[in-house]
């Protein structure tokens, strides 16, 4: 083994169920990975990590970091603070900005703003815009943005309408190695209703949107992903619907991959009840039954990732009558610690909780650690024991709209290093 | 005895003794209503701002003079003249509505859950005239006043309650309180008129007009907004009443002198036949008058959170 840099002692590598090693860095890269000598010593740095787990760096695909246009709600340095901490070593940045990233310049904003505030990381990859304006009509230029830094690009917010319009952008990005990702929800079926259809959307008097919203698109994807032969990833899946159709045209080999949230994951529509704007998202909070159903799609593989969906919302934009609030949960500061609750419930092993936050690297081809030599030295060091609020104070996004605020928490991220640098 | 709540946003915070002590607190005041001298000086010195963040003409009204006849000084905000049109939020149309220390505020909104986002943030009363398709608690509890008059008691009785279920803070409201007070409660409506999961009210539902009045011992009509055939919930007005039209055969067919009540404003030949709104089972002017008292009952307990009026 060549002289390494850093050396990372001791901590428990999540999922392994081996016991403890060392971790050798040199110039951002892994090096190698041995069991834990403890009475070793190094010409380079250590940083000793006993009690810790150690993660790859996390990658997040799906965030709204708001600039350019609305700052007020984030920008991307505060977005990228709250992603440092909550374990992120890579964020995928939505085009429904102010002006809409779908020409290169406004990528290279976003990667110039990147750069000047978190020089060494987390590193963002903005995602391009579907159609120009974001207006569901006209394909944005797809070469362009990828030039520019885009690694996928989507409608995400305004799905396109125009069913053959989203075949060509599929088809065309399928050339350029870009994967669409698809916010999955009917034009006409209670769009943006921000709270499902059923039980409380009937006692609270609220225009409810049902399941088969999400899932009728879903099957449009998946029926075109398996005759295009061209790949199409599924943002922000909520419902058991979906998921069997995702593990039916997975099984007859489409190209299909999917993400869901912790929202999803660990809430219902009952958390709405009160009025509660901040439980209003798009999807909507599904039922307990939906909820069960995603945690098995997670755990079995039909469902590939978590996601954040980071949807920040200044608090006086949430201060409204439900009908009037913006959808959106502030997720980049928690999505680790929620995941983790799964782990710790039983429902996800770690093996488990490493795929949904990483595997998204794998799907649009970021940097990704897998603990192999050459692999970028991203580790994040976990405390699983460690118990915190989700105050206002804790979370480093300008925004704090989550209906997680104030809950207690177990688990966080105790440090992130990205290309062997430790950024927080 | 002292009345327990601050706020009144759904008949769901009211317990049944709650309720009765309403009714019977509305009984006393009946009967100043009808004397030549209709002011009694319980709530003087008190202020009651109206927010009618909606059109209302009855509703408005019916508190204006609910509060006038108790001495109250009542202030009106319409939204058309109101700051809403500036495009205030309503947090901050309540903060300032609140700055001036009323002691309590009616508001019409069409937000669902517009009366709570006021009462978590107001100390002083919040009583809710409708808001969204949530509730309309003032309603129902004059509609139980109005059925209370027929019959002394509800339980056991069964209401029918037709027409726009979905949208209506009415049937909310009813649905509720009847159930609570041991009513059986029947629904009719086209299936795009229902609320979501319906099986999880404490009703039965039907779509046959002609099946569900058998057996009805009262029947509550809902106004048919005319915007629900634009978003395409039915054809047309004339399928509609075809199917869904009180008239005088179909109520035939219910229970003897089964009475029958209405909101209002009716739509006369939708939802309800002109013959029937004047038929001696109509009774919705009886509804426009246990208005008045119910909201004076409302009005003297929550603003004196007492509950024995002042005789006077």
């Amino acid at each position: 083994m060549a002289a390494p840099d850093l050396v990372i002692r001791g901590a428990r590598l999540a999922g392994s169920g081996a016991p403890a090693v060392d971790l050798y860095l040199a110039h951002g890269r892994v090096l190698g990975l041995e069991t834990h000598d403890p009475g070793r010593a190094h010409d380079a740095p250590a940083v000793e990590a006993g009690g810790l787990l150690l993660l790859p760096g996390l990658t997040d695909c799906h965030v709204h970091l708001r600039e350019p246009g609305q700052e007020w709600k984030e920008d991307v340095a505060t977005g990228l603070a709250a992603a440092a901490h909550g374990g992120f070593a890579n964020v995928m940045c939505m085009a429904n900005t102010k002006p809409v990233n779908d020409d290169a310049s406004v990528t290279a904003l976003m990667l110039d703003k990147a750069r000047l505030s978190w020089p060494r990381g987390p590193r963002l990859f903005p995602v391009g815009a579907l159609t120009v304006k974001l207006k569901g009509e006209a394909l944005a230029a797809f070469a362009e943005l990828r030039e520019a830094g885009c690694k996928a690009v989507s409608n995400d917010g305004l799905p396109v309408h125009n069913t053959e319009l989203f075949r060509r952008a599929v088809e065309y990005a399928s050339d350029l190695g870009l994967i669409v990702i698809d916010h999955c929800e009917d034009p006409f079926l209670s769009p943006g209703a921000g709270i499902n259809e059923g039980l409380v959307s009937s006692a609270l008097g609220l225009r409810g949107q049902p399941t088969a919203s999400e899932a009728i698109q879903v099957a449009r994807d998946c029926l075109l992903a398996a005759y295009l032969q061209a790949p199409i990833h599924l943002a922000h899946i909520s419902c058991r619907q979906s998921v069997e159709i995702i593990a039916r045209a997975k099984e007859q080999g489409a190209p299909v991959t999917a993400e869901t949230c912790p929202h999803y994951l660990l809430l219902t529509e009952e958390a709405v009840t009160g009025y509660n704007t901040q439980a209003k998202v798009s999807p909507p909070l599904r039922t307990s039954d939906d909820a069960a159903a995603l945690r098995e799609g997670l755990r079995s593989g039909v469902i590939d990732i978590v996601s954040t969906d980071h949807a920040p919302h200044a608090a006086h934009e949430k201060e409204t009558p439900f009908d009037e609030a913006p959808n959106g949960i502030s997720g980049l500061d928690s999505a680790l610690a929620l995941t983790w609750r799964l782990v710790a419930e039983g429902a996800l092993s770690e093996a488990d909780l490493v795929r949904a936050l990483t595997k998204g690297a794998d799907i649009f081809g970021l940097p990704v650690n897998r603990f192999a030599p050459g692999d970028p030295a991203d580790v994040v060091l976990f405390d699983p024991n460690l118990t915190w609020t989700l105050t206002e104070q804790e979370m480093r996004s300008k925004s704090k709209n989550t209906p997680f605020l104030n809950t207690r928490l177990t688990g966080r991220c105790a440090g992130l290093y990205v290309a062997g640098k430790k950024i927080v | 005895m002292s009345w327990p709540h601050k706020d009144l946003l759904c008949v769901s915070q009211l317990s049944a003794g709650d309720v009765e002590n309403v009714m019977r607190t509305a009984d006393s005041f009946q009967e100043i209503n009808a004397r030549p001298v209709k002011k009694v000086p319980t709530l003087r010195g008190k202020s009651v701002v109206l927010f009618f963040a909606e059109p209302s003409t009855r509703t408005k009204t019916s508190f204006d003079i609910a509060g006038k006849r108790l001495s109250a000084d009542t202030f009106s905000l319409a939204k058309s003249s109101s700051s809403l049109v500036k495009g205030e939020s309503l947090k901050d149309t309540a903060l300032t509505l609140a700055a001036m220390n009323p002691d309590a505020i009616v508001i019409r909104h069409p937000s669902s859950g517009a009366a709570d986002f006021l009462a978590r943030r107001l100390k002083c009363s919040i009583i809710n005239a409708g808001d969204g398709w949530h509730a309309h608690p003032t309603q129902a509890l004059l509609d139980l006043f109005t059925l209370r008059r027929i019959w002394g008691s509800v339980a056991g009785k069964t209401v029918l309650i037709l027409g726009d279920i979905a949208h209506s803070r009415v049937a909310r409201s009813n649905v509720l309180l009847l159930g609570m007070l041991g009513a059986n409660v029947k629904l009719c409506a086209p299936k795009t008129l229902l609320p979501a999961r319906p099986e999880s009210w404490p009703v039965t539902t039907c779509p046959d007009l002609d099946e569900a009045v058998e057996g009805a011992d009262a029947i509550m009509c809902l106004r048919l907004q005319l915007e629900r055939q634009q978003a395409g919930l039915l054809p047309n007005l004339r399928e509609y009443s075809r199917r869904f039209c009180l008239t005088a055969e179909r109520l035939a067919k219910a229970n003897p002198h089964a009475p029958v009540l209405h909101p209002g404003p009716i739509n006369r030949g939708v939802e309800i036949a002109s013959e029937v709104a004047d038929s001696v089972e109509s009774r919705i002017l009886d509804q426009v008058s246990a208005g008045v008292h119910v909201r004076m009952a409302l009005l003297h307990l929550y603003l004196t959170r007492r509950d024995a009026p002042a005789a006077g």
